[in-house]
């Protein structure tokens, strides 16, 4: 009878597996976010916690370096209202010079702040949780970044948290370009297991003249991602397939390591 | 205590798969997340039933997953693998010595990921390999390794808190009373 017993354990775990991994796509991701909403009551606490420990800093912050701080802000918010109104002046000027020319209107960002709320348990994946869901209008491939430069897309959306991919992850390909005069492009795929500040520039003409220090930026080709997102720096270069086209190294701008709150684009 | 160690032991499992979450300390200063569920494993494959030990696969399985870019289902079977190979030996195996905890800990935390890998290979993912993951897989065999004494520590705690005492025997057995009599 024990014998059966666990050849019948055996038997059902292994079919409950196989019917798991034969789903349809929708299903699976219905299924991951039905499960994955077990754990929203914890979400809710393990913010409370993480903010304890700031909430708790504030009660005893003297008033002398919150003056200091008052001042540090009043005086940055005064520079940036100087930026602000310089930049409404180029806008202007952008805007004349587009009607002169014809050109199309560009269309603005609309931006929503998230928190990263998780991350991947799995080591060989690369994605974050946020807390922005359906409720919010997140939607998939909607592009994800902060105020340094290009974090991921959005892969799945349940109604109140969504899946990031990041940049660093095979899943997440971007075409990238490079700011030189060439305007070399290519893919960026993931720089390793180990790496959260390096990815791999692949695909790049034989003869790109890169450098290092040259700024990359998306493409704008694919569909997911608007164009000009900066992305980072070249670091170096090497010819790859005996020379049929280049491989470069780039530092990202944005630290994926420590994502504490990013930012999604709506196009 | 039968039902309470199975709530327990999956309780034990949420809360793990939650912590690898959200607790990146670790994973910042090694560049890999400890995996505790193969630990948990090996702590329900000794201690508990096959339904205990099925219950764990599938539902630890499928929490891991869902906050994970895996497809659901990967980590199921991996996770029952380990634990039904060792349930099968329990009889041979010296529960009792932190020791023997703790290659198994090892065992567990080793062959999991890989396995979990492996299947996802087969189904035609990509999941992020290289160089470095052997590191992390150093770091998640080490992790079990130190994870498993622990949580066989916390669950007999658990146990002693939570579970019936066995009843004290009395010194006194009738079988050796010495009968005093004044008739010789």
């Amino acid at each position: 009878m024990v014998k059966q017993k666990h050849y019948l354990a055996l038997g059902v775990v292994t079919l409950a597996t196989l019917l798991l991994l034969s789903l349809p796509p929708r299903d699976t991701s219905r299924l991951k976010l039905a499960v994955g909403s077990w754990f929203l009551p914890l979400f809710g606490l393990a913010g409370t916690v993480q903010q304890l420990p700031g909430s708790a800093a504030d009660e005893v912050l003297p008033r002398r370096e919150l003056l200091r701080q008052l001042e540090a802000l009043r005086r940055e918010n005064e520079e940036l209202h100087t930026k602000e109104m310089h930049a409404a002046a180029l806008e202007r000027e952008n805007e004349q010079f587009r009607t002169l020319f014809g050109w199309q209107r560009q269309t603005q960002w609309k931006l929503k702040l998230a928190s990263v709320v998780m991350r991947d348990p799995a080591n060989w994946w690369r994605t974050v949780q946020i807390d922005l869901g359906s409720r919010d209008g997140i939607r998939e491939n909607l592009a994800v970044l902060t105020t340094d430069g290009l974090v991921g897309r959005v892969s799945s959306v349940s109604y109140t948290h969504a899946q990031v991919v990041l940049i660093s992850d095979p899943n997440c390909k971007v075409s990238a370009l490079v700011e030189n005069p060439a305007h070399d492009m290519g893919i960026i795929s993931p720089g390793g297991p180990l790496e959260n500040s390096f990815v791999e520039l692949s695909y790049l003409s034989g003869n790109a003249a890169l450098q290092a220090g040259q700024k990359v930026i998306t493409s704008g080709l694919g569909g997911v991602f608007p164009k000009g997102i900066p992305i980072g720096q070249i670091v170096d270069a090497r010819p790859v397939e005996f020379g049929l086209y280049t491989e470069a190294r780039v530092k990202l701008l944005v630290n994926l390591g420590s994502l504490e709150q990013v930012w999604v684009l709506f196009p | 205590m039968n039902l309470l160690q199975t709530i327990l032991i999956l309780a034990a499992a949420f809360f793990a798969v939650f912590g690898e979450a959200t607790l990146g300390g670790l994973r910042q200063w090694l560049s890999a997340q400890v995996d505790l569920l193969p630990a948990l494993m090996v702590y329900a494959a000794l201690n508990a039933d096959i339904l205990t030990l099925s219950l764990l696969a599938v539902c630890g399985g499928l929490w891991f997953d869902a906050l994970s870019a895996n497809p659901p289902g990967v980590s199921i079977l991996p996770l029952f693998a380990v634990g039904y190979a060792i349930w099968l030996q329990r009889e041979l195996i010296l529960r009792e010595l932190p020791f023997a905890q703790v290659v198994l800990g090892a065992v567990a935390s080793a062959i999991a990921p890989a396995l979990s890998v492996l299947v996802l290979l087969t189904i035609g993912q990509q999941p992020l390999l290289g160089w470095g993951s052997l590191w992390q897989w150093l770091v998640m065999t080490a992790g079990g390794a130190v994870a498993a004494p622990i949580i066989f520590v916390l669950f007999d705690w658990c146990k002693h808190a939570l579970g019936y005492q066995p009843r004290s025997e009395p010194s006194f057995r009738p079988d050796r009373e010495i009968q005093r009599d004044r008739k010789i």
